[in-house]
């Protein structure tokens, strides 16, 4: 690992100076690991990075963040590198990709159980606790409150809903062969229709005048009306893109513009593991450890837009306000869509797009 | 050319070739044998859609080509051929839409199309034909400008209609930099990914994408590298006739180093208006589009993203963790680096490649492949291949501006290669005559000549490397974000004013090309104009 930066050196160096003079009868030098991340992961300068320098300051592990793109990009790469890792421990791997990961054997057993005591509706993902649970967040239908308002027409409430006629040519969806919240909502409609009914659904959908769009920021800003896009004022997006609406609001705005259908949401949960053949397992459970703590669990609903797994954490007003946690959210087991997943992109893909 | 000692062509070719093996052969293969057995290739050439999309590739390909062509030739001839006010800015432009990232430029290129006509095969092709007519327009226009003007004067003078001067004689003489250019452009629409995902319908894919798709949506990395594979075998069949009809079309030509001059009739001016305001209309306005959406928020013109851009904390309490002015310095570090290897390699190769004969050709085409390989194969074939000491340099910074080099070293080979094919081998003899030794006759014959296209490819290279697509978006970085990733970072969040600055930023990056490359050509200029001063006119 290199650090490229004469600063970085500068602080790393002083770490371990102050980590060694501070604790004259241990002479081991302790070690620099490195976070694995997606691209979303602010690398510098936010809060969530200063509460990694207090871990660092703390242990004295001094912790490097390593990007290695998209969740899709991170995991392949993880997969290839198995037993000689980029890394030492990896953020971010959700439960579409969960089953891919574990059984690529890209995590291996933390020295001692981290993340025992958080909710079990999560950790039951991952029941060897290869896998912690960091975060989640869902996918849903987001509309626009003020084109509904002005249409006169009531916002649909459910995915059946948006096969009604009188939504016709409103919805943007993206292509689940290429795009994390597009396969969320497919997931979603096979939670809601099953295994047999949720190819007739979408050939409704798609009859009914859905726009498939490849990614999300094309459908988003290119197509929804509550983010001056045109013409669509329903779109699948995150739960949390109502709150970020207003917080990132220009001009600064206090009331929403958006808001979702609760009852299409599909839960993501986000998992993070020790990479399998880290130098360093010890600082690497260390570090898990940290990752589920009250302390950073605290920074991540402002920083990356999602709700901690640590239920002890107190959520900032802005996401009470503007947020909303389902009651249930959707979802498919792990397993389940590994096994399925490339057989129900074919099918979507030659049903709604052939 | 030629008559260099073969030892001197050894060495000449000895740098680029070893480059080409440790950074991109050796990775490449790897990945293969780690990937490839019998069963992944039967499978996946057995697959119907596996052909359909290798048919749609290719006469998406071919189409793209073509029209890019026919249309670049006009933009091609005013720039190469006059002096008139505009022209480094219009030079600038369109430099800028071939490298600005593809992603960002096609949401702007999108806002652009008419509502039946995006989404489609038609609005695919418009913007790979927008985006690459800086290819025609450079690789052509450095050959076009140092034609000796006196054959088209001549035959002008013995009454050939202008069509007739330009299909009976300038034609078959930049033939070998259309030859050129036409390759490029096929390899560039050949493996289009950025504009095939955010122009065409959703599901259009090339083989570009369906690798990724496999790689990283699915997680089927064999499938990937026998796509990948599939891929580059069809595009070296280009590669080796381009690299052939160059060869074959190619002729000694007392070449000048400018026959630019401002437009001297009135219908040539307006010719020159013509085809200038029309280029710069086409150009201009997804770049022009671009820069609207930055000012641009649900209630109205605002100031905010552009006020707001440098400052780290974008609401109180709230950091992104997104530095543009890092970003800046990370991708312009970046592009020098990339651009030094690039021109020294770029320049050594086509030394090499021009003077020797057959050997010559294995390098001309093996420094083309690079672009041509799919990113992520590339990419993860130096994740799994410098992954252990003494060569651990997965995470190591310069990695990155190699990446970048390998993909614009054909630039500049191409750039430069055609030029010194076309060297007057009577200078040569001429020199020798006079006592030089080979080594030296082809000092002060040849090199004079390399300058204006090196100038060329370095400028190309610089401005891919700040676009920076490829393989290197798949290497793992740390805390080295460049504008490229952080104008992604912007666009794939919720949020006006995220939305704003993300294509503000994308708006400097368009800002910095252009400058970038009309600073290049009027240093270029000023070298010329001081060269011919002393040399005196020819």
């Amino acid at each position: 690992m290199t650090i490229r930066k004469p600063a970085s050196a500068a602080v790393a160096l002083m770490l371990v100076v102050g980590a060694c003079s501070s604790d004259d009868a241990a002479t081991i030098e302790p070690a620099a690991i490195t976070l694995v991340t997606y691209d979303s992961f602010p690398d510098a300068e936010t809060s969530m990075n200063e509460a990694l320098q207090a871990f660092s300051s703390e242990t004295g592990i001094a912790v490097e963040i390593l990007v290695a793109g998209d969740t899709g990009t991170m995991l392949s790469k993880a997969a290839l590198t198995v037993g000689n890792p980029e890394g030492d421990v990896m953020w971010g791997i959700d439960n579409t990709f969960l089953s891919r990961a574990l059984n690529e054997g890209i995590f291996e057993p933390a020295a001692r159980p981290v993340g025992a005591e958080l909710p079990p509706e999560f950790t039951q993902l991952s029941p060897d606790g290869l896998a912690v649970p960091v975060d989640f967040g869902d996918v849903c239908v987001n509309y626009d409150l003020a084109w509904f308002a002005d249409a006169d027409i009531k916002p649909p409430t459910s995915l059946s809903d948006l096969i009604d006629p009188a939504y016709s040519d409103l919805l943007a969806v993206q292509n689940p062969a290429t795009s994390s919240p597009g396969l969320a909502f497919l997931l979603a409609t096979i939670d809601e229709f099953g295994d047999d009914g949720w190819q007739d659904y979408w050939t409704a959908l798609r009859n009914n005048g859905a726009r498939v769009f490849d990614g999300w920021t094309e459908s988003y800003y290119g197509s929804f009306t509550g983010a001056g896009g045109s013409g669509r004022p329903l779109v699948v997006s995150y739960g949390s893109s109502p709150p970020a609406e207003v917080i990132f609001a220009e001009p600064a705005r206090k009331e929403a513009l958006t808001a979702v259908i609760e009852s299409t949401c599909f839960r993501q949960v986000e998992f993070a593991g020790i990479l399998a053949g880290t130098e360093h397992p010890n600082e690497a459970a260390q570090l898990l450890e940290f990752l589920v703590g009250e302390t950073f669990q605290a920074e991540l609903a402002l920083n990356l837009f999602v709700y901690p797994t640590n239920s002890a954490v107190e959520l900032p007003q802005e996401f009470i306000d503007f947020a909303v946690v389902p009651e249930s959210s959707r979802s498919v087991g792990p397993e389940r869509i590994d096994a399925n997943r490339s057989n129900w992109i074919d099918t979507w893909t030659s049903l709604v797009l052939g | 050319m030629s008559a260099l000692p073969r030892r001197v062509i050894a060495a000449l070719s000895i740098p680029p070739s070893v480059g080409l093996a440790v950074f991109y052969v050796w990775p490449l293969l790897t990945l293969s044998f780690r990937a490839i057995d019998g069963d992944a290739v039967q499978t996946t050439l057995g697959r119907r859609a596996t052909w359909e999309v290798a048919w749609f590739t290719l006469w998406q390909a071919v189409v793209s080509t073509l029209m890019t062509l026919v249309v670049g030739l006009a933009p091609a001839y005013i720039v190469a051929r006059f002096n008139f006010r505009g022209r480094q800015l219009l030079l600038g432009l369109i430099t800028a839409l071939f490298v600005l990232p593809t992603v960002v430029m096609g949401a702007a290129f999108l806002a652009l199309l008419p509502d039946g006509m995006n989404q489609s095969i038609a609005a695919v092709i418009a913007a790979h034909v927008v985006f690459n007519l800086a290819v025609v327009v450079r690789t052509v226009g450095p050959l076009w400008e140092q034609l000796p003007s006196d054959m088209e004067g001549a035959a002008a003078t013995l009454g050939a209609s202008p069509w007739r001067v330009f299909t009976m004689i300038t034609l078959p003489l930049i033939r070998p930099a259309l030859v050129a250019a036409s390759s490029i452009v096929f390899i560039f629409t050949f493996t289009s990914f950025g504009v095939v995902r955010v122009i065409g319908a959703a599901g259009t894919r090339t083989l570009e994408v369906e690798v990724w798709r496999q790689a990283i949506q699915l997680g089927d990395i064999r499938t990937a590298v026998v796509l990948s594979i599939l891929q580059m075998v069809m595009l070296a069949a280009v590669v080796v006739w381009s690299s052939r009809a160059q060869r074959r079309y190619s002729q000694p030509l007392g070449l000048e180093p400018s026959a630019r001059r401002m437009p001297r009739r009135g219908s040539e001016r307006r010719q020159v208006a013509l085809i200038g305001i029309t280029s710069f209309a086409v150009c201009g306005a997804p770049l022009f589009a671009l820069a609207a959406r930055s000012f641009s928020t649900p209630s109205g013109w605002s100031i905010a993203a552009w006020t707001q851009l440098g400052r780290t904390e974008v609401r109180p309490g709230i950091r992104l963790g997104i530095d543009p002015l890092d970003a800046v310095r990370n991708s312009v570090e970046n592009a020098l680096w990339a651009t030094l290897f690039a021109v020294v390699i770029g320049a050594l190769a086509s030394l090499a490649i021009a003077a020797a004969r057959n050997t010559g050709r294995f390098l001309d085409v093996g420094m083309m492949l690079p672009v041509g390989t799919s990113a992520v194969t590339v990419g993860f074939g130096m994740l799994i291949t410098f992954d252990q000491a003494p060569y651990d340099w997965r995470a190591e910074w310069w990695l990155v501006p190699i990446g970048h080099a390998l993909v614009a070293v054909p630039f500049v080979v191409r750039a430069t290669v055609g030029v010194l094919r076309s060297v007057d081998p009577q200078l040569h003899a001429a020199a020798a005559t006079l006592g030089a030794s080979p080594t030296r006759a082809w000092q002060t014959v040849v090199v004079p000549f390399l300058w204006r296209p090196l100038t060329v490819g370095a400028t190309l290279a610089a401005a891919i490397s700040l676009g920076e697509f490829g393989a290197t978006s798949f290497l793992s970085r740390s805390d080295s974000e460049t504008v490229p990733i952080a104008i992604e970072q912007l666009l794939g969040r919720t949020g006006s004013l995220l939305q704003a600055q993300g294509y503000a930023m994308a708006t400097v990056l368009a800002v910095v090309t252009i400058a970038l490359v009309a600073a290049v050509d009027r240093s270029h200029q000023l070298r010329t104009l001081a060269r011919s001063t002393i040399n005196g006119p020819n």
